[in-house]
């Protein structure tokens, strides 16, 4: 999982499917990310907010009761323990140090969830930048509280009122208003994906997650795990920990997508915001909504660097239903007392499913966020299920 | 089937007798008589007609486009769908499609290349395929006999505009603002400024879009550019209800404006 060079290719997928105007901001980004990536003074700065505002590393949890019920080892990577409550603030810190590099005042972001949005609106906050996030409007309702978080921290709420008024709307949204505001904007995308650099830049923000697990891995167990696990919508926080253990050929990779969002179950290419990677669309090439219990997953793609790492079967791509998801949420908070995101609870859900397969293995999972924001969710759910 | 028109000469030979030119735009579908609008802009004195493929993401469109794709698409419009409609109308004028780049790659750049071409259309405006990516679906276009007309921007620098000049078939697009389609108030005043970069690298016709929704704006980005793409202003009338006549009309009147001695 190395530098994607100029053209930012991953195999076939990837590129810079972008309007003329987005053009000079995208190389003009690849430019400040590559000089700030290696220049000593931005990296101590962003390791010190890191360690120092959002509380890095994260810890590695040995999950021993949840073990036992599954006959494995379960390593639980705590990026939920971050400030903001998932991985997503590694990704923003870097871009928001990278927009003030580049001289710019204002961030745009998209959000499905909300996660990624509270995560900028922070970092804005933090740095004195303005913010504005795009949500779906449908999104908006369900996750109200985080529309609130993000009001509070000093940011402004546009719901995408187009299209399925989900996330790739919100996309949609955001890469309009970059189209008119580039000169004065950075795009504070949130996921690995997007036009070059995004997927390389983004991934290697999140690095950290896999770098660190691993290191932590091999201090408590003095060995590598089998099988590192991981949720996937756009693929973030999955490419963050695989990018950890890529180069050890021993460690399987494994992803995990909603059943209703499984663009690399389908396996059909597509290109949309930015990419070429695997797309759910209809038989014409109309992109499809996606259906999840999880906002953060509702994306009808998926990061191209991962649609590379399926054709090279270097990582494997499995699916869990909204029924699983629900399950593995439940009985994570009951036997270790950790109430998981429901974007994690997926990777959790394959784990339970597969645990024949996993039986004496050392697996390591991507707790990407907790589930505070989806407790409402899941108890309307559930009571409807008691009720019916 | 009628014979390809050549899109540059065609343009060109109308340019050089002083004449400005007129692109009008239909989203191809909206409407089940959306095809005789081709007709009526032709006959009204157009002089290439830009059909619009809906697509359910299209990030460089402003409102009124989204709602016009959206509304073609729930009343069932599909690329194969509109390019066979195209096949049985011989508008006079050339056609160039336009749309987002999943569609053609979806329906594998040769086919769409060669049916586009049997459909009479002349040439492809991709905006979501830059200088970097165009090279995986030119040959097919040339193959073809389908001309690529690259868009540049404001912010596109010397060398890059001249190698997209360079690039260019057909004419070149005139993208005159930062930002989506739809119209404005006024015309931006990077459009006087962009024109005039690009009639200075290239000798392909200039033409222009983004924001052109009356006869004076249309006027004055053709003080240097060759011509202008005028969409939202003209989608805005067919969302309201306007027919064929009425659009016809509308673009008869922008003709007159262009006409008018200066």
């Amino acid at each position: 999982m190395g530098d994607p060079g100029a053209t930012g290719r991953f195999g076939d997928f990837g590129g810079r499917y972008i309007p003329e105007t987005l053009i000079p901001a995208c190389a003009e980004l690849d430019r400040a990310f590559r000089s700030a990536w290696v220049d000593p003074l931005f990296r101590a700065e962003l390791d010190g907010l890191l360690t120092n505002y959002a509380g890095r590393p994260s810890l590695l949890y040995e999950a021993k009761r949840l073990s036992a019920v599954i006959g494995c080892t379960l390593l639980l990577k705590r990026e939920d323990l971050n400030h903001t409550g998932s991985h997503k603030i590694n990704n923003v810190l870097g871009q928001a140090l990278l927009a003030q590099r580049m001289g710019k005042p204002r961030v745009i972001a998209e959000t499905g969830a909300g996660q990624h949005g509270v995560a900028s609106a922070t970092a804005a906050a933090l740095m004195g930048l303005e913010c504005v996030v795009y949500m779906g409007e449908v999104d908006m309702e369900r996750q109200a509280l985080n529309v609130f978080r993000m009001r509070l921290l000093g940011a402004e709420v546009r719901p995408a009122l187009s299209g399925s008024r989900t996330l790739k709307d919100a996309i949609n949204e955001a890469m309009r208003d970059w189209v008119a505001s580039v000169e004065t904007s950075h795009y504070l995308l949130g996921s690995v994906m997007g036009p070059h650099p995004y997927p390389w830049m983004v991934r290697e923000l999140h690095r950290v997650i896999g770098d660190e697990a691993r290191e932590q891995c091999r201090a408590l167990l003095g060995r590598d795990p089998d099988v590192v696990t991981a949720c996937v919508g756009g693929g973030s926080n999955a490419l963050g920990l695989f990018s950890g253990f890529a180069e050890l050929p021993a460690v399987e990779m494994v992803g995990v997508e909603p059943d209703g969002g499984a663009a690399v179950g389908r396996g059909v290419p597509g290109i949309v915001h930015g990419s070429k990677s695997y797309l759910l669309q209809d038989e014409y090439g109309q992109v499809m909504e996606a259906q999840s219990i999880s906002a953060g997953l509702d994306y009808p793609g998926i990061g191209p660097e991962h649609a590379h790492l399926d054709a090279s079967g270097r990582a494997r791509y499995e699916k869990v239903t909204d029924a699983e998801v629900l399950n593995a949420f439940q009985v994570l908070s009951r036997t270790e007392g950790i109430i998981p995101a429901l974007e994690p609870a997926h990777a959790l859900a394959w784990v339970l499913r597969a645990k024949e397969e996993l039986a004496g293995k050392v697996v390591l999972l991507n707790l990407s966020g907790r589930g505070d924001k989806d407790v409402a969710q899941v108890a309307e759910i559930l009571d409807r299920k008691s009720d019916g | 089937m009628a014979d390809v028109v050549s899109l540059d000469a065609h343009l060109r030979t109308r340019r050089d007798a002083g004449r400005k030119l007129l692109v009008p735009y239909i989203t191809g579908g909206l409407g089940h008589d959306w095809a005789e609008v081709v007709r009526a802009y032709a006959d009204a004195g157009a002089d290439a007609v830009e059909i619009g493929i809906p697509f359910s993401d299209p990030v460089m469109d402003g409102p009124t486009i989204q709602q016009a794709s959206e509304v073609a698409l729930d009343q069932g419009a599909n690329l194969p769908g509109i390019l066979e409609e195209l096949r049985g109308i011989d508008a006079g004028v050339p056609l160039v499609a336009m749309t987002y780049v999943n569609l053609v790659f979806h329906m594998g750049y040769a086919r769409f290349a060669a049916e586009a071409v049997a459909a009479n259309v002349s040439a492809v405006i991709l905006p979501d395929l830059p200088l970097e990516e165009v090279g995986e679906w030119e040959p097919y276009a040339v193959e073809a006999g389908l001309a690529t007309v690259q868009l540049a921007s404001p912010l596109t620098d010397d060398a890059r505009l001249a190698r997209l000049c360079a690039r260019s078939q057909g004419f070149v697009y005139g993208v005159n603002l930062l930002g989506v389609t739809g119209a404005r108030q006024d015309l931006s005043e990077s459009s006087t400024v962009l024109a005039g970069r690009l009639k200075a690298t290239t000798d392909l016709p200039v033409i222009m879009g983004f924001g052109i929704g009356t006869v004076s704006h249309a006027r004055a980005a053709t003080a240097q550019a060759d011509g202008v793409v005028v969409a939202s202003a003209l989608m805005r009338l067919r969302l309201d209800g306007a027919g064929p006549e009425d659009l016809g009309a509308a673009v008869a009147e922008l003709r007159a404006g262009l006409d008018e001695p200066r």
